[in-house]
């Protein structure tokens, strides 16, 4: 990590936003709807990079923040009749109000404790929403599609139906929290966090609160994941209990991993990455998620930095 | 000799299960002041200061800093008040680089509110880095990764850390152990000049330093305090030379 | 049925559930105690000691008592081969590091749960209970089958802990515990304790999967709950504190039980959560831990 990202770090990242702008010009229905799709999921990466790859807090609950940002969205959109900003604002602050509720509390422990208590609150968050069923749509869920009026804009019409417009909605939230995780790792804070990181005790020996640090992150990092799940919501109209499963939870930790943790670049490339093998592999076997697993213990047994750490380490030790 | 009492800590005790780690102990410190605190191994002197920094709590006792109580007070609290403690066992962070060790403690002084804290510009901790950097000599290694540096550098990365932190009190933990015999009269020079500005508490085994360094000695023993006085005063004390250097009487 | 009936029953169903639960606990509590590690695959073991019970039950079909007490000997067995395999195969790769752990242990409870749903198939299915009576009480009559395995997992319980406080093994577990160096140099073989002990903790879990199935039938997503459950039992017990795991699994069991006889099991489990949440706001080391940790 050097002081402040060099113009070769800037061109770097900003390339890879530009790159996936023109790609929306040449790539065939099929994979224009993925990358939509993988660029929601990667702001979530991205969101939960910050708390575990630049604060060090492995987070196994992080489905509920998605969720909230899904529910947060959907269901304002479904029985109030929000439209698209004002719904996408409730899931955002969704996010960030379960995560500044859950990390007063969770935030006390530490370590495998930690962990253990977020998975237990996404589980508590997962079967509340079964048990409201009526007002959630439970784990069949709500399409939301009929209700979700088109954004207007001036003269301007968006509607959701439209792919250009899935796709372009997508790469400005990519955009966005790729730009805040950037732009908190190299400032002061960022440094904080990842002080913590290495070694927690030292900092506060440096005269830092580190529970109010870790706080941050974590609100930034709920906030990031609500947003994307908001995201989500209203570009795939749908709202279901499956997005606070164990599942959505693990999902970003893979992702993660494979991209490489504490990494900018990481969670685009191992959310991409991911999405491609579990989609090729659904098509062989009913069993498809095996590959999950399997990816995971190769990842901790071969590859512990994943792509972005391994080039890191490699060639290229400059990347953030 | 100083006029102020910058520190002073009343009855401090300290027990961890059945051991008593400092028994009733008080030290009074004032400012401009180097003392050093010497004893034998296991006689509390990494705990006595450990109360001090706030790393750990007193179990009974009170502790007062430039006339404010800060017993209470947490370590973070008490570093934004200038109190500075520098680790037997180094403990900089290997894996960030020279500069980023020493700028966490640079900008520390200059967060304010949060928006300050998101928004601190880089120069401004960087001019602070340089200014650290170069009073412990190692501004040519701004770059490099800190676990990669030769012990004794990492000592003096150690150093340059506290005084980005602008100690008032500054904790010495055995900052000579393991360093080379010149290594060590360069490191005596660099106390002399950080104490012109601040306060320094110092614990030592290496007597020739203390000798050297210290205006006043506090022997511990046992988790007490067994004397206290100048340089002069505690090498003729005859029950010093026999707790600590384990020796009689000196000839 | 008037107030009185229903708490008794209420009772009766909380017990089973918290000494089955407080098996499947112990496993992970001793798992964490001796190796400081976390296994998300628990829930897994007790899975697959469902579906091989189904599985011994379908090979001698006609003969549920064979089928049971053989499920009941070979399951645990089974489950204990797996789990020293994944011992010798991934965790002491990565020198049993507590997060790596954690993450090869998530991909184990999905490589585990993906080839029984390949094997064994999507459907949850129903095994015979080996004997069927019904005690009855003047108000209803309860299975006795649930009696049976309430008094088998206390049986168990006490065998286990006898085995870890009485015996040479059990011995070196708790040095191991205590102090791994230490116990090294004394000759304790902690390699070897530690596949043990994974082994046990495993088969702990299944046993109770062999226990519960005739109750509960066999399903490939049947480990999230136990696994749920048994972490919130562990956290207020205190991680690795053996005594601390079994009054909080019967604690819980039995709070769950009559919660979930007056209230809906979803909203029983949710309000586990946050008692659980409570706790740790006012104690972060669990009710029977230590202050400090």
């Amino acid at each position: 990590m050097r002081q402040r990202p060099s113009g070769k770090i800037l061109a770097l990242h900003a390339g890879i936003i530009v790159v996936l702008l023109v790609a929306q010009l040449f790539l065939p229905p099929y994979h224009h709807t993925n990358l939509a799709r993988i660029m929601v999921f990667a702001s979530f990466a991205v969101g939960y990079n910050v708390l575990m790859g630049y604060t060090g807090l492995l987070s196994l609950g992080h489905a509920m923040f998605f969720a909230a940002g899904v529910y947060g969205a959907g269901l304002t959109v479904f029985h109030l009749h929000f439209g698209a900003i004002e719904a996408f604002g409730a899931g955002v602050l969704s996010g960030l109000a379960l995560a500044t509720a859950i990390g007063l509390v969770a935030l006390r422990t530490t370590g495998v404790s930690f962990l253990i208590v977020t998975l237990m609150f996404a589980q508590a968050a997962f079967l509340t929403t079964l048990h409201f069923n009526q007002i959630t749509g439970g784990d069949q869920g709500l399409v939301i599609s009929s209700e979700l009026a088109s954004l207007r804009i001036g003269s301007f019409e968006f509607s959701f139906a439209d792919p250009a417009v899935k796709y372009n909605a997508a790469l400005l939230l990519f955009a966005v929290s790729f730009a805040v995780s950037m732009a908190l790792v190299y400032s002061p804070v960022g440094r904080v966090l990842i002080a913590i990181r290495e070694n927690e005790a030292r900092t506060r020996m440096l005269g830092y609160n580190t529970y109010k640090y870790k706080l941050l992150s974590m609100i930034i990092s709920g906030a990031i994941s609500g947003a994307a799940g908001a995201m989500y919501a209203l570009l795939f109209s749908y709202v279901g209990s499956t997005f606070a499963s164990i599942q959505y939870s693990i999902f970003p930790l893979l992702w993660t991993l494979v991209g490489g943790v504490g990494t900018l670049m990481g969670p685009i490339l191992g959310t991409g990455l991911m999405f491609y093998v579990v989609d090729v592999s659904s098509g062989l076997t009913h069993s498809h998620l095996i590959v999950v697993g399997i990816v995971l213990v190769v990842l901790v047994l071969w590859f512990p930095r994943g792509i972005v750490g391994t080039v890191r380490e490699r060639w290229f030790p400059w990347l953030p | 000799m100083a006029a102020v009492t910058l520190l002073e800590a009343t009855g401090l005790n300290k027990n961890f299960g059945g051991l008593q780690a400092v028994n009733d102990a008080e030290l009074r410190i004032g400012g401009g002041e180097i003392r050093a605190i010497i004893g034998p191994n296991g006689a509390g002197k990494t705990t006595l200061v450990s109360l001090v920094s706030g790393r750990l709590r007193p179990t009974e006792g009170k502790i007062a800093f430039k006339g404010e109580d800060i017993t209470r007070l947490r370590a973070w609290d008490r570093v934004a008040r200038g109190i500075v403690y520098t680790y037997q066992v180094t403990s900089i962070y290997n894996n960030l680089t020279c500069y980023e060790n020493v700028a966490l403690a640079a900008q520390r002084r200059l967060m304010g509110g949060l928006l300050q804290r998101l928004v601190l510009g880089e120069q401004r901790i960087a001019e602070r880095v340089e200014v650290a950097l170069s009073r412990v000599g190692l501004t040519g290694s701004m770059g490099r990764q800190a676990g990669e540096l030769p012990y004794g550098h990492q000592r003096l990365l150690e150093v340059a850390v506290s005084l980005a932190l602008e100690p008032e009190l500054l904790i010495l933990d055995e900052p000579t152990q393991g360093l080379a015999r010149d290594e060590i009269s360069d490191f005596c020079e660099l106390v002399r000049m950080i104490s012109q500005q601040a306060t320094i508490l110092l614990i030592e085994h290496n007597m020739s330093v203390v000798l050297e360094l210290a205006h006043m000695i506090t022997v511990m023993d046992k988790g007490e305090v067994i004397a206290e006085g100048t340089p002069a005063e505690i090498e003729a004390d005859d029950g010093v030379q026999r707790a600590y250097l384990g020796r009689d009487a000196a000839p | 049925m008037s107030l009185g009936p229903h708490l008794f029953l209420a009772l009766l169903e909380g017990t089973v559930t918290a000494l089955v639960l407080a098996l499947t606990a112990l496993g992970l509590s001793l798992v964490f105690g001796v190796m400081r590690i976390v296994n998300i695959a628990h829930g897994e073991f007790f899975m697959l000691g469902a579906v091989l019970a189904w599985w011994f039950a379908s090979l001698v079909s006609g003969w549920p008592v064979v089928g049971f007490l053989l499920a009941l000997i070979l399951g645990p067995l089974i489950v204990g081969g797996v789990a020293v395999a994944a011992d010798w195969l991934i965790l002491r790769r990565i020198d049993y590091d507590p997060e790596s752990t954690i993450v090869a242990t998530i991909g184990l409870l999905y490589i585990i749960q993906q080839v029984v749903l390949t094997l064994y198939g999507g459907d949850a299915k129903a095994v015979e209970a080996p004997i069927y009576f019904r005690v009855s009480f003047p108000w209803f009559g309860y299975s006795g089958y649930k009696l049976i395995v309430a008094g088998a997992s206390a049986l168990l319980l006490v065998t286990t802990w006898i085995a870890i406080t009485r015996t040479e093994i059990g011995l070196q577990m708790r040095a191991t515990q205590l102090d791994e160096e230490m116990a090294q140099a004394f000759g304790v073989p902690v390699r070897r304790v530690y596949a043990a002990v994974f082994a046990l903790g495993a088969m702990l879990a299944a046993v109770a999967g062999v226990l519960v199935v005739p109750i509960q039938q066999a399903h490939y997503l049947m480990g999230g709950d136990p696994l749920l459950l048994s972490f919130i039992v562990v956290i207020i017990g205190g991680l690795g504190n053996l005594r601390g795991t079994l009054v909080a699994a019967l604690i819980i069991g039995i709070t769950d039980g009559i919660i979930s006889v007056f209230f809906s099991p979803t909203l029983a489990k949710v309000l586990a959560t946050l008692l659980v949440a409570l706790v740790l706001v006012i104690r972060p080391g669990g009710l029977f831990g230590d202050e400090d940790s």
